[in-house]
């Protein structure tokens, strides 16, 4: 069913009853050519890019739990491509087009707003990385703006400018930047492919991948074994556990990271601001809910859920930076499982076996990454060449020391992003 | 979170720093070759459930603690000196 304003009118006027299932709930057949492990955000693009762009649709996509129920409804739906870094820049550019195509390209509306974001400032030194930061934004090809202090009074008149520790100097903003609907992107994700002849398997637990002579021949799952010429991992925050299964470890520690979100309030915070020095960063939902999260807990997690004391220190800094929303009550808090790697860059690679690829190590970036992720290693899976947007995302680049993409310039060690 | 400091006794987790994997206690000799070395670096198991971790009481003793916890709960099981642990296994 093709969506449009007629669609609703016709259907608002007969009880809408014509409505139908957004996809298939097909059993797994017993071979497909590409068997991608994780139904997640990043799994459903890499589907639904290989029917579109590759025209390969003898696809099965395995989710042990289902469709919107992993990170991808664990995140603070931001989408940017405010990257310095080359590798990262190139790629997110890539991705943020591909968000700017999404709706129309699916024929779905995930409530992409580029409503702008604003990395906030406080210091000489700060303003000079953020002017370095926006020229190497503006080389890539896109928009980034540095604002003083006069031009974010008219646009933020609520942060508290005057703050002792960290007054508010200016900030780069990029007005292409902003939110999307999570459970959107992958239900039309999952539209997309389904409609193009992809199996989306829900509570289909991969539990081993068959290798012979070093070529992958399948996989073995809750649900029986499935043969497959081609498999991809991208199973985020678990990305250990299966690649485990290849007799592979990785540059990956999983850890957690808490976001939080108000009651409904009227309209209020029109843009999504990012104080990095306290670790705080903010939007509001078209509910009216106040999303805003922090810094990572800094532990190795696997619990879906983090502690207190990063709970108290993002509430801190938000009271830091502006002060009203202190009225405003927390409803929820969440957490999602990060696969950091330790120069916080991501992983779209080969593996060491034939037909098995991997797409992971998305640390706490990977809700923006799920269009460019998915036609990069959709890329990577049909053609066997790596797409010019993801070419530095190499595997191996740890142990050889080259092209690390270390963004905060922190160093190149777990605990460090 | 509170981690019991084999010195200090329980403590709130802020007082500690989080190093990561206790693969760190056991650092290959020099010369032991790059795959060893990105092993020791850069890979880990990451496993979901017990893991041996560093911690370093920074905020206490100064001590660095290997602490057992359980990466799906949160619970701990097991907290002892690293300078205990290296000292028994070298």
């Amino acid at each position: 069913m093709r969506f449009s304003a007629l669609k609703i009118l016709q259907q608002g006027l007969t009880g809408n009853k014509g409505w139908t299932h957004h996809w298939r709930d097909p059993q797994p057949k017993s071979e497909y050519d590409i068997v991608i492990i994780g139904g997640g955000g990043h799994g459903l693009a890499t589907a639904y890019y290989l029917a579109k762009r590759h025209g390969l649709t003898n696809i099965a996509v395995l989710e042990k739990g289902y469709i919107g129920g992993g990170n991808v409804g664990r995140n603070t739906t931001i989408v940017r491509a405010n990257y310095g870094m080359p590798g990262n820049s190139e790629f997110y550019s890539h991705s943020l087009k591909l968000w700017e195509g999404l709706e129309q390209d699916l024929n779905y509306n995930v409530m992409h707003s580029q409503r702008g974001i604003i990395n906030l400032f406080h210091s000489d030194g700060q303003r000079d990385a953020f002017a370095w930061r926006g020229n190497a934004i503006r080389n890539q090809g896109d928009d980034a703006e540095l604002l003083d202090r006069n031009d974010l009074r008219k646009m933020l008149p609520y942060l508290n400018f005057d703050n002792a520790r960290f007054p508010v100097r200016g900030g780069l903003l990029q007005r292409r930047g902003g939110t999307a609907r999570h459970d959107a992107v992958v239900w039309g994700l999952a539209r997309g492919a389904d409609q193009r002849g992809v199996d989306i398997i829900q509570n289909c637990e991969v539990t081993g991948i068959d290798i012979e002579n070093g070529k992958v021949k399948g996989v073995q799952t809750s649900r029986g074994a499935i043969r497959a010429k081609k498999v991809g991992i991208v199973v985020a925050g678990r990305s250990g556990q299966v690649a485990a299964m290849a007799g592979m470890r990785l540059p990956i520690e999983s850890h957690i990271l808490q976001a939080f979100v108000t009651e409904g309030i009227k309209p209020a915070i029109d843009h999504v601001v990012s104080f990095g020095m306290g670790h705080f960063y903010i939007s509001q939902s078209d509910k009216g809910g106040l999303v805003f999260g922090g810094d990572l807990d800094f532990y190795a997690s696997y619990a879906s859920r983090g502690n207190l004391p990063m709970m108290e220190h993002v509430m801190e800094a938000g009271m830091a930076l502006m002060p009203a929303i202190g009225k405003a009550k927390v409803l929820r808090s969440w957490g999602g499982i990060m696969d950091m790697t330790p120069d916080g860059s991501p992983i779209i690679d080969k593996t060491h076996v034939d037909g098995l690829f991997i797409d992971c190590g998305w640390c706490y970036g990977g809700f923006k990454a799920v269009p460019g992720s998915g036609d990069c290693f959709a890329h990577l899976i049909a053609t066997d060449t790596p797409h010019p947007a993801a070419a530095r995302f190499r595997l191996d680049r740890f142990k050889t020391g080259v092209g690390l993409m270390d963004e905060e310039g922190t160093g190149s060690q777990h605990n460090l992003h | 979170m509170r981690i019991k400091c084999p010195i200090c006794g329980d403590r709130d987790m802020r007082e500690f720093y989080y190093q990561g994997a206790a693969v760190m206690l056991d650092r290959p000799a020099p010369g032991a070759g790059d795959q060893v070395w990105d092993d020791y670096l850069h890979n880990r198991d990451n496993p979901a459930g017990d893991t041996r971790e560093l911690w370093h009481h920074g905020a206490g003793c100064s001590e660095w603690v290997v602490v057992t916890r359980n990466t799906l709960t949160h619970q701990i099981s097991h907290t002892a000196l690293a300078r205990d642990v290296k000292g028994a296994s070298s």
